[in-house]
């Protein structure tokens, strides 16, 4: 079986996305474990300069499947190039994104492989000559440690934000291949992709998530949020109460049944932390709660909680932070 | 239209979930058992599909003895049939074992479509779905926040990061849903009566004519090593401030000097 650990490309528009940075990060340290190369993976249209900075964060090898074809994401398409590189080329490892499209494919190539593949990973490591994964289940409460079975290829899907990215050395180079691949046309039609209204941060990727919770009373205190946000640079997300009111779209959603975030700092404002949302949040490395109950749970688990009313708190502290970066 | 909807067994998530001493797994007695979440609204899309366009709709379980609860709760909204695999020797099957079981399930069924929840609310791993379409050879679609069927073809929505995909897939395919494509229903007194009295069909694995050394744990790719409680988050500092710009001065404080943010 192979050495070598691959990174499959999360990027659009020529540039990747943060989390790529954080598996070539991780799939460096494990590489370099296990005596092997760093390969990795871009399928895309019109790839060029794609390779040049997948080299800089590390990559050794990069490999490029370029196709009308995979223009963009559907699961035939990219599921069967992925398949028959893994296939053919038996790497040790494979790491895969956990992002919308990340999630859809990993699943499909284990089973067309028979290969081992474990989602949510938040930790990799070799211990025996063996990888281990761990993640966490039964909504946070439970975290479990699988054991792959034989000699790979290895399927894991990484959350982000839990490896730190990759460094960046300007100049470096890897060695680029371009894979000759001819998917079979997909049956499943992507007709269109309607962007998000508002322009947001990404809640996967921020460093500061502001969140929101059923204490703001309505959607128009949202703005609240976004003042603070905006003065930040955080992004807004939500605990479920104000998605199933409808005063923010489900993307607001962090918790069991939204998004699994973990931000630098986590502000709960008007959050009372329920299991359900503490699944979605408490991989987060500091936690701020914003709340007028003192018994709130949300204080439990945070770093720094507040004792108060939000709509005074809030606007100050926007205007506090606005001060001190003027200052600084 | 005929549907046939996967579901899972799992505790309620709402009370507390404890690991075994020796770490083997979670304590499963006192644990109050329902159908999957997400499983729900997978079987409230499935009654709704065959309300506009007819046909069936039938729940297939893989899980213990104890899981045709979860079947007897999705006859009880409405389902028209039950199948349960049940048997030992899938004790420590992994989720691409559980997935070449419920192909060969369906393998008996007839079916338009397949419908599953994103994820059980017991492990998250969203594995199962997209393996069953890969054994099925079918298209797929994850995630699925709404679904329009007219000739054949489904239209579908997905949220991806910054956006909603717009997709088109022929049937036969696997979907699996998010919960905003819709609201249960909850089960009435006459749908728990009647689901009472309906049959389920319990099969094991010779009766699928599939062995433990295909599906079992000796065919697993990934094991189980031990379970842990989270890491207990440090004890912070809780606050009363004695008015809201003290309070702002503390937080500001923080993201500064501690979480380094500004």
């Amino acid at each position: 079986m192979g050495r070598d650990v691959w990174v499959v490309a999360d990027h659009a528009a020529g540039s990747v996305r943060r989390i790529t940075l954080e598996l070539l990060g991780k799939g460096r340290e494990l590489a370099d474990s296990h005596r092997g190369k760093l390969v990795a993976l871009g399928l895309g249209h019109g790839l060029e300069g794609l390779a040049q900075v997948l080299g800089e964060y590390g990559a050794d090898v990069v490999l490029c499947a370029d196709h009308p074809s995979l223009a963009s994401y559907t699961t035939e398409a990219y599921g069967e190039v992925v398949s028959s590189l893994v296939r053919e080329r038996t790497p040790w490892l494979v790491l895969v994104p956990s992002t919308a499209w990340g999630r859809d494919l990993a699943p499909r190539v284990a089973a067309r492989l028979g290969a081992g593949v474990v989602t949510d990973v938040e930790a990799l490591w070799v211990e025996d000559g063996q990888v281990l994964a761990r993640r966490p289940m039964y909504t946070r409460k439970v975290m479990g440690t699988v054991r792959y079975v034989g000699e790979g290829p290895h399927l894991a899907v990484v959350l982000p934000k839990v490896f730190a990215p990759a460094a960046r050395h300007e100049g470096r180079t890897a060695e680029v291949e371009r894979v000759a691949v001819q998917p079979a046309p997909p049956r499943t039609k992507l007709v269109e992709t309607r962007s998000v209204q508002r322009e947001r941060a990404s809640l996967t990727e921020a460093e500061v998530i502001v969140s929101g919770g059923r204490g703001l009373r309505g959607p128009e205190n949202f703005a609240l949020l976004d003042a603070l946000a905006a003065e930040l640079g955080a992004a807004v997300g939500s605990s479920r109460p104000p998605v199933d009111s409808g005063w923010v779209p489900h993307d607001y959603e962090i918790g069991q049944t939204g998004k699994t975030v973990s931000p630098t700092v986590y502000i709960a404002v008007g959050i009372s932390g329920a299991p359900q949302h503490l699944a979605g949040m408490s991989g987060s490395k500091y936690i701020v709660a914003i709340n007028k109950d003192p018994n709130a749970p949300i204080f439990q688990v945070a770093s720094l909680g507040v004792v108060g009313d939000l709509f005074q708190i809030v606007p100050k502290l926007t205007e506090e932070v606005r001060r001190r970066k003027a200052q600084a | 239209m005929d549907v046939v909807v996967c579901v899972k067994q799992v505790p309620d998530t709402e009370q507390p979930i404890r690991v075994r001493p020796d770490g083997s797994g979670i304590e499963e007695q006192g644990l109050n058992w329902i159908l999957n979440y997400y499983d729900e609204h997978a079987v409230e899309e499935a009654l709704r599909v065959r309300e506009k366009h007819g046909g069936t709709v039938t729940v297939v379980c893989v899980g213990p003895a104890r899981a045709s609860e979860a079947l007897r709760t999705a006859l009880a909204m409405g389902a028209d049939e039950a199948v349960h695999v049940a048997d030992p020797a899938l004790e420590g099957a992994d989720h691409l074992g559980v997935a070449r079981v419920l192909a060969r399930v369906l393998g008996q069924l007839r079916y338009d479509l397949v419908l599953c929840g994103r994820l059980a609310t017991d492990d998250n791993a969203s594995v199962v779905g997209s393996a069953l379409a890969e054994y099925l050879g079918l298209p797929q679609a994850t995630a699925i926040s709404k679904l329009d069927i007219q000739d054949g073809l489904a239209t579908v929505e997905r949220e991806v990061e910054g956006g909603v995909e717009v997709l088109q897939v022929p049937l036969p395919a696997v979907f699996t849903v998010e919960r905003t494509i819709n609201e249960p229903r909850y089960p009435t007194l006459p749908g728990i009566m009647k689901a009472k009295r309906k049959e389920i069909r319990t099969f094991t694995l010779p009766d699928l004519g599939l062995s433990a050394e295909e599906v079992g744990p000796e065919a697993a790719r990934v094991r189980y090593a031990r379970f842990e409680p989270p890491p207990r988050r440090e004890a912070g500092r809780v606050v009363t401030p004695d008015s809201p710009e003290e309070g702002a001065r503390l937080i500001a404080e923080f993201l500064q000097e501690t979480a380094k943010v500004l």
